[in-house]
This record gives structure tokens, sequence and C-alpha cells, in this order.
């Protein structure tokens, strides 16, 4: 009986981690070869096929300036995955120094770090984001900077969580008495043993980071036109929903399928790693 | 009954229960405190400036006109005594008067606009607590049987599911396809015409859409919460004792499971409201619904800083609310709480 479920434990999660790869590899595949793969140039206008559904000649149709939907979408993946793993990046800095130094001194220093992390979780954080992207220019690189900057509290818990148990072992006191300095603890013995819960959290980020550019696009306040963003698609095709649907169904579906990829990825290596959560 | 008995007429858990309170109260001026600095020094310091609508992107007005808004907004004066001004009062419950054009007080602008959102939010985490409950239960007891399965693939979906996408795929489905819903706004165009039964009826069917949204948007958090919490419960040894007294499987899940695997989602309800008011901006925008979160978009394209701060302030004190009220009802639902730690 306890093998049984066991096989079908492992089995059923190792579809989702097939999923999941399969999704993310392809997905990152089609943005990196977008200028190979795409029919059209994603800019150019057929204005004798203006909003044209799906045919042979448009796989996705077209959309109110008669740009070809596919080609947008494979260079919108571009900038959807660009500012994943961007703004992921900063936030995973962010958090995994302050979530170290914060466990490891454990002083005023993590009381300080810890009331911080309080206040920021107590923001609305999108009202925060909107609210500073009105007032930079709202570019991709600000976008990323922000996302990255208001959403790094759930990483610096973890491995303050982390550090304050592997700070007890025996390898660091090791390391201390061979006068290793703080710096080299921190970095050489510390990090590498909070890597795996990082990098979980750091896939789960990513979709977040994902849904919440295309929340901006949508509004306005993200990636600006001309430039193909999957919200930006999806903002452009409500004013037209209803004669042309398709203009906001493929820009949908290409988030959807997009974030399930990394939440599938990241769920799964969290039951491989962390057998305790299931 | 018999908890709040319990719990308001011995006076030793009374006390502990209001210096744990007062210490919340605390807790949450001092967070309180830090929003007011971290929203003030982060839209103070951004580059442009309120004025910049009636002034660069003006070409009509100079910089003496400049000069003059910002002399009329204080926004001449070094920052921090701005944030001082500003901090003051906030105290005596003072938010200012809004920059745009009707310079009307933003605390009476938001309050006009708060019934609504929070109407909204409160009836959609009822529906969604309401499904999301008994569907983490059934999933966690039948733990991998093909409805488990199922569930598990429609929460992946669902936390995938962008909630503009989906709010856009209902319009389709139900507004355009099938006339069902009115597809934005919030009454109808003859609603001053309308009877007082027709006027709720009206008002309830262009909020069904919106409602639905955040519902399904909250049900795949829920139902994976529940489902874990259920299953973390199910293996304790209570539940091993309860079931070899000869309990039926029934009594043992609803007495004394159930009550124990609530109290995590307690904690995520309260953690849940800054989401939740992020997530109005989207959801009324697309709906055209006159909520909290319209008037937050509209401030922030305007540029509008204390209708922006205030919104800020307002978000917070919302969530911090939100937290102790989920404090105070894990108090009373946990007795281990009120009992037990009498150390700390």
């Amino acid at each position: 009986m306890r093998f049984r479920q066991l096989i079908k434990n492992l089995l059923s999660r190792d579809i989702m981690l097939i999923l999941g790869l399969t999704i993310v590899l392809a997905m990152t595949l089609a943005a990196l070869l977008a200028p190979i793969i795409a029919p059209y140039n994603p800019d150019v206008l057929h204005l004798d096929h203006i909003l044209e559904p799906p045919s042979s000649l448009f796989w996705l149709g077209t959309d109110r300036l008669g740009r070809d939907i596919l080609s947008r979408l494979l260079y919108g993946g571009r900038i959807s995955l660009w500012v994943g793993f961007v703004s992921v990046s900063i936030s995973i800095s962010i958090g995994t120094i302050l979530g170290m130094v914060s466990g490891y001194f454990s002083s005023w220093i993590d009381e300080c770090i810890m009331r911080i992390v309080d206040i920021m979780l107590c923001f609305p954080s999108f009202f925060l984001i909107l609210s500073v992207i009105s007032f930079l220019e709202p570019n991709l690189t600000n976008i990323m900077v922000v996302i990255g900057l208001t959403s790094w509290m759930g990483v610096t818990r973890l491995v303050r969580a982390e550090t304050l148990s592997l700070r007890e072992r025996e390898f660091i006191s090791a390391a201390r008495l061979a006068g290793s300095s703080i710096l080299r603890i921190l970095f050489f013995h510390i990090l590498p043993n909070t890597l795996a819960p990082v990098l979980i959290t750091a896939t789960l980020g990513v979709a977040g980071a994902i849904l919440t550019e295309s929340s901006l696009s949508f509004l306005g306040l993200g990636v600006q036109p001309p430039t193909a963003s999957w919200g930006n698609m999806l903002l452009d095709g409500k004013s037209v929903i209803e004669t042309a649907p398709w203009l906001s169904l493929f820009p949908g579906l290409a988030i959807l399928v997009t974030v399930l990829g990394y939440n599938l990825l990241g769920e799964s290596l969290r039951d491989y790693f962390d057998p305790r959560l299931k | 009954m018999k908890a709040f008995y319990h719990f308001f007429c011995t006076s030793s858990h009374f006390s502990r229960f209001v210096l744990r309170l007062f210490k919340k109260v605390l807790w949450m001026l001092f967070v309180l405190w830090g929003i007011t600095i971290i929203s003030f020094w982060v839209i103070h310091l951004a580059p442009g400036s309120p004025t910049d609508m009636e002034t660069t992107l003006n070409p009509l007005a100079g910089t003496v006109a400049r000069q003059r808004l910002e002399t009329i907004y204080g926004l001449n004066r070094p920052l921090y005594v701005q944030y001082c001004d500003w901090l003051v009062r906030l105290i005596h419950m003072d938010f200012g008067n809004s920059m745009s054009s009707d310079s009307r007080p933003v605390l009476t602008k938001i309050m006009e606009r708060l019934p609504l959102t929070v109407g909204m939010n409160v009836v959609s985490l009822m529906l969604t607590l309401i499904i999301s409950i008994p569907v983490g239960i059934f999933s966690a007891c039948q733990r991998n049987s093909f409805v488990d399965k199922t569930i598990t693939v429609l929460v992946f979906l669902g936390f995938a599911m962008p909630s503009f996408w989906l709010a856009l795929l209902l319009m389709m489905f139900f507004g355009i396809e099938m006339h069902f819903f009115p597809i934005s706004g919030l009454t109808s165009v003859n609603f001053d015409q309308l009877e007082m039964l027709d006027k709720i009826l009206d008002i309830i069917k262009h909020l069904t859409l919106p409602i639905l949204v955040y519902t399904i948007g909250g049900l795949a958090a829920m139902s994976r919460y529940m489902r874990a919490c259920m299953l973390e419960t199910l293996q304790q040894d209570y539940i091993l004792a309860a079931k070899a007294k000869g309990l039926s499987s029934h009594t043992v899940i609803i007495h004394h499971a159930l009550r124990n695997a609530l109290l995590p989602v307690i904690t995520l309800l309260g953690l849940s409201v800054p989401g939740l008011i992020g997530g109005s901006v989207i959801i009324e925008s697309i709906f055209a619904l006159p909520g909290l979160g319209q008037l937050f978009y509209g401030a922030v394209m305007a540029r509008d800083y204390t209708m922006i701060m205030g919104n800020l302030v307002l978000g917070a004190i919302l969530t911090l609310t939100g937290n102790i009220l989920a404090d105070i009802c894990y108090g009373l639902a946990d007795p281990r709480i009120r009992v037990g730690r009498k150390t700390s």
C-alpha cells in the first residue's frame, strides 16, 4: 500500500515537473528566438488586414492597426520574461543579503530588519508600485526595479529562518574557529545552504512578477506602446472586445500558460526539496 | 457561545487578552508610522511633481505660475517640514485636500468610495470561505483521489489566471454573448426611475461579475491552504486518539479536526487584505465601478499627492485592521492562546 502511494506521488510530481519544465523552456526558447520564428515584424502595420480573425496568413489574427498578433505575442514574451528575471534577481539579492545578516547577527540589526519587513508587508504593494511608477516614467527599467524593490520581504523571512538554524551547526563553528571572516562565512558557508528554498521562491517569484507587469501594462502604467507586452495587448483588445475577441483571448492565454509553468515548476521543486510541505 | 462566556467571565484571561490587544495596538501604531514615512518619502523624492500637470505640460503656464502653485501647496518648504506638518494633520484625521480640480477633502472622497470596495470584498470573502472550506476538507480527506487531483489542477489554473483576463472573459461570455449581466458601471441609465426593489436588483446585477472575479481569484489560494491545514491536522495524535475511541470519521473531521484546521485560515484572511485592496484597482477600472481602487487610479494618473498618500495610509489602516481582527478571532478560537501562554 505504502509502495503504491509512493509511486503515485512520485508520478504526479514528475508530471508536474515535466509539464512545468516544458512550458518554461518552450516559452523561454520562443522568446529568445522571436526574431527568427516570428512570421512578421511585430511593429509593421498591415493596413489592408485590420482586425482580421485568425487565418492561414495571420495565425492568431491582427489588431486594430493590422499588426500580427502572433509576432507581437512572441516579442511580448521577451518583455515578460525579462521583467520576471530581472525583478526577481533584484528581490532575491536584497532578500538574501538582508535575511542572512538578520539571521546571523540577530541583535538590534535583526530587530530593525524584521520591523521593516513587517511595515512593507502591511503596504498594499500594488498601490505602492502604482504610485511610484506614476511619478517615475513608466518604462521597462523602472518597472523591473520597482517590482523588485517591493517583493523581497518573503525571501528575507525565509533566508533568515534558514540562517537561524544553520548558524548553530558545527560547520559554521568550525569555520569561525578557523578564523574565517564574517563575509566568508555568510557567502561561502551559509549562502550555498539556503540556495534550494531560495531558488524555489525565485521560480514562484518570476510568475508573480510576470503577473504584476502585465497588470501594470493593462492599466496603461507599464510597458508603453508601441512596444508589445502581453498586458498592453490586452488593454488594446479591451476596447474592441465585442467585435474582435481574439485580441483579448491570446495574450491572456499566454500569461496564463507561462505563469502556470513557473508555478508548476516551483511547486514540484518544493515537493522534492521539502517533503514536509505537500 | 461557550467560548465567549469563558472568555469574558474569567477575569485573568480577560486581562491577559487586554494586555495582548494593547501590545498589538502599539505595534500597529509603530507600523503605521513606518508606513507614513515610506509613503511620504518615496513619493516626494520621486522626480516629477503634482504641479507638472498644470505647468510643464501646459504651455501657457510659466515659472511664476509654477512657483505660485508650489507656495499654495507648500511644496517649496524643506521635505522634513512638509512631512511633520502632514503627520500632525494626519493625527487630527485631516488628510488634506485633494490636489485635483475639485479640491475636496481627501477623507470625504475616500469615505464616499470605501463602502463599495469593502462591501464587495467582504461579500466575495464570504463566498470564498463558503466554497473553499468544504472543498479543502474534501480534498484533504479524499487525498490523491480523482476529485482531489481535478481540484488541484483547477487550483493551479486559478493561481495562474490574471484577474483582468478573467474579467474580460466573463464580460465576453456573460455580458456580450448572453446579455445576462451588464458589463460596466454600478447602476443602469434609468436607475432613478426604478422602484426600490428594482434598484437593489439593478445594483446586484451590476456587481455580480466583479464579485465573481474577486471570488474566483481568492478560491484557489484559500482551498489549497485549507487542504494543507486539514492534512496537517489529520496527522496529529489527537485525531488518532479520537479515531481510536471509535468515533465516526464524520465526527472526527467536523468536531475534532475542522476547528484546528481553520486556525491558520484566519491568519491567511488577515494577510490577504493588501492583495484585495491592490486587486480592486484593476477590477474596478475594468468594470468602471466607483470604488476606492478607481479613486486611487485616478489620483495616480493625475499625480494627486495628497490623495495618493491618503490612499496609501488608508490601505495600510485597512490591512492593519484586518490583521488585528484576525488576531482577535484567533484568540477567541484557540484556547491555547488564551490559557496556555502564561509566561509570555
